[in-house]
């Protein structure tokens, strides 16, 4: 198909003339195949050369969707700074978080944008090498595989993409461990400074964006700042992917703008808490639901963060506490195990939330919330990467909103009903070798 | 008869110096060992235990440059400058002597880059300073072989002394390493309650 | 320009010479890691501070230099804290 021919078709179905949802996902009937994509965006529209992308994205305001929501063009314009073809530029779709899927479903879903986002980020900083880096899965990556041929056929791919496994690990995805992991080492963080953007794969400046951010980046660059602040608020412009966890047990990606209530992503009718972000955000109470919308703005005074999207309603018959000391026993075999603090503090802290869960089937210690509180003061900040600040995070958040359940397990009662497990946790043994790459 | 004196006299100053050079670099190893695995001398804090491996070893250094130098201003036996720190080039006994240069070449190595430490960064310091389990085997060839001194006698007791606490400390250091708790095995036992482990709804 | 100490978590095995050396500003947690107190090294612990980052056993203590903060911007010492002060 000429590109012409291509364009010519885009008026019918163009977003920008739709102005709504969805944006990232394709439109119902739709699958993620080079055709559809090309008949709805048309190709990678290239500006032809190093850096003339940015001020577009800057005047976007993406941040990114990673959990981080770091600006995209501050990252951009330092890794632009390096010498042409020096550069490598890294598309994230690790996922290591297990209650997170968007990532997953995005390259499913609509792969292309995805991939349009990776080449035009390689040409804004003038890359050398790039590399999508995708959870390990051998159908999804045979997939990917075959429609970055398709690409490559039809020239639309300026750089060659590779594709990089990375192992199922909840660290895999974090910047200093990807840079690690594609300079063929293994995906544990690395001591910073230097950050990647500075020195990363192989030593070289490299630019790592959420895949998710990538596919706001080909948008941006089709449509412009001006579409893409046309949802979501001044601050936190665009829309966002979100996992949905239901009291019921079912679980959707969904894509949401940026100042949406809550309440109408997730009904918090029957469940006694919300989990938002992830694993290293936070939980809050059911009845403060009604009053947050899906922005920082909004959910920072209430202690949480929008992070990777996740949003998990706490059936009310489940306890909040249990679920958290599965999550903490989860974070700590996740560790890198590199840094003492870490390496010591989180196993400690696990321990001691399972004893006040109710786990070891005794009455806790008295002094367990004393010992919590010490172990998390303890490993803040100590560690080369975020892991043991996320789990403190998590672990703060749980023991406040958790409070009342608290002072009932120390006296050897819980409230719940249920001691069916809720929130995702991948089974199986933590081991050294898990941490290369498949 | 004077040149035959003073020649005896430097060829027993180079042996002597080099038993205690050998004594000195075998407590240098251990306590090397010792550091490493963050082990104590009684009473003492760390950094003088540390302070003893590094002021032990410019000892030991001291001693080796003595026990090569005697022995190359020494006439009794022709050993040149070169065969002290270019390996088998020596007329009297090639091997052993060279085992000698060599673990003296290793030895430099070790001391100019720990000078060097802060400059050089964690993993070129390591790197080099590995070389000292080669190093002090060597040195101990070198010593039992290229003289009949440790070859018999309260000598021969002394260098297997030596030989013993070094092995004793390197057996201790790998039990210790191997006895470290991997990391996943930190999370106790009673964290496998399987209402913790099983995935999901 | 004001100096920090810091430690690099991953080369740290928890020597603790740094704590006998300088128990002003490095004390040692319940596992044998160095806690560093966040502030500036005073000039007449220099030396000690200079000694401590030389003697680590495993080199993983470094000092370095902390360019006076601008006000209302992040610490940057932490990774990841905040946004990079950017070199241009």
């Amino acid at each position: 198909m000429s590109a012409a021919a291509a364009n010519a078709d885009v008026a019918q179905e163009d977003p920008a003339a739709d102005g709504g949802l969805p944006r990232l996902l394709p439109p119902p009937g739709h699958h993620g195949d080079l055709a559809s994509h090309l008949r709805i965006h048309g190709p990678v529209p290239y500006r032809g050369s190093a850096r003339a992308l940015i001020p577009e994205v800057r005047a976007a305001g993406l941040t990114g969707r990673g959990g981080a929501a770091f600006p995209a063009h501050h990252k951009l314009e330092t890794v632009a700074a390096a010498r042409p073809g020096r550069a490598v530029v890294v598309g994230n779709g690790a996922e290591g978080e297990p209650a997170s899927h968007k990532d997953q479903a995005l390259l499913h879903l609509a792969p292309h944008l995805v991939l349009d986002g990776l080449q035009l980020a390689a040409e804004a900083v003038g890359a050398g090498r790039v590399v999508l880096y995708v959870r390990h899965d051998v159908r999804a990556r045979t997939r990917l595989d075959d429609q970055i041929s398709q690409r490559y056929a039809r020239r639309l791919d300026q750089a060659a993409v590779e594709l990089v496994s990375a192992p199922a690990r909840f660290l895999a995805g974090e910047e200093s461990a990807l840079a690690n992991l594609v300079s063929a080492g293994t995906a544990v963080p690395r001591f910073t400074p230097p950050r990647v953007f500075e020195r990363g794969v192989e030593g070289r400046p490299t630019l790592v964006q959420n895949v998710e951010t990538l596919a706001h980046l080909a948008l941006i660059a089709r449509y412009g700042p001006g579409w893409f602040r046309g949802l979501g608020t001044p601050d936190e412009p665009g829309t966002m992917l979100c996992t949905l966890h239901r009291p019921d047990g079912s679980v959707n990606v969904a894509e949401a703008i940026i100042g949406t209530p809550l309440a109408s992503l997730v009904d918090s009718r029957g469940a006694s808490a919300v989990l938002i972000g992830g694993y290293h955000g936070a939980w809050v109470p059911a009845d403060q639901v009604p009053w947050l919308t899906l922005s920082n703005a909004s959910l920072r005074p209430a202690g949480a963060f929008t992070g990777a999207g996740v949003l998990a309603a706490l059936p009310a018959d489940r306890c909040g506490l249990v679920e958290s000391a599965r999550v903490a026993r989860y974070l700590a075999l996740e560790s890198a195990g590199q840094c003492g603090p870490c390496l010591n503090g989180l196993p400690s802290i696990a321990a001691a939330m399972g004893e006040l869960a109710g786990l070891t089937g005794r009455r806790p210690d008295p002094r367990v919330l004393e010992n919590l509180s010490r172990w998390a003061g303890l490993v803040e900040g100590r560690g080369a990467c975020h892991h043991p600040d996320g789990t403190v995070r998590f672990l703060r958040s749980a023991l406040q909103v958790f409070a009342a359940e608290a002072r009932l397990h120390l006296q050897g009662r819980c409230s719940a009903a249920s001691g069916r497990p809720f929130l995702p946790i991948p089974a199986g043994p933590a081991t050294d070798a898990d941490w290369s790459s498949p | 008869m004077h040149d035959l004196t003073s020649s005896t006299a430097l060829w027993y100053a180079s042996r002597a110096t080099g038993v205690v050079s050998l004594v000195l670099l075998s407590a240098v190893m251990i306590i090397g060992i010792l550091v490493n695995r963050q082990g104590r001398l009684p009473g003492l804090p760390r950094f003088v235990v540390l302070g003893l491996h590094r002021n032990l070893s410019l000892l030991a250094v001291a001693f080796v440059v003595v026990h090569v130098l005697s022995a190359v201003a020494d006439s009794f036996v022709s050993i040149s400058l070169a065969a002290a720190v270019i390996p088998f080039v020596s007329s009297y006994e090639p091997l052993w002597l060279g085992l000698g240069a060599v673990s003296l070449d290793l030895m430099a190595a070790i001391i100019v880059t720990s000078l060097l430490r802060a400059r050089l960064g964690r993993r070129a310091w390591r790197a080099v300073h590995w070389l000292a389990y080669a190093s002090w085997p060597v040195a101990v060839l070198h010593s039992i072989y290229s003289s009949k001194d440790l070859q018999s006698g309260p000598l021969l007791y002394l260098a297997l002394a030596c030989i013993a606490a070094v092995m004793g400390a390197l057996a201790w250091r790998v039990a210790r390493a191997r006895a470290e708790v991997p990391r996943a095995g930190r999370v106790p036992e009673l964290m496998d309650d399987p209402r913790l482990v099983a995935g999901g709804r | 320009m004001t100096r920090k100490l810091r430690v690099n978590p991953i080369a740290c095995s928890g020597h603790g010479l740094c704590a006998e050396l300088l128990p002003e500003l490095i004390s040692l947690d319940e596992w044998g890691y160095p806690v560093i107190a966040d502030q500036a090294v005073p000039p007449r612990l220099a030396r000690q501070a200079r000694r401590a980052v030389t003697d680590c056993p495993a080199l993983a203590l470094r000092l370095a230099a902390v360019p006076p903060r601008a006000p209302g911007r992040p610490a940057a010492d932490r990774p990841g804290a905040g946004p990079p002060v950017t070199a241009a």
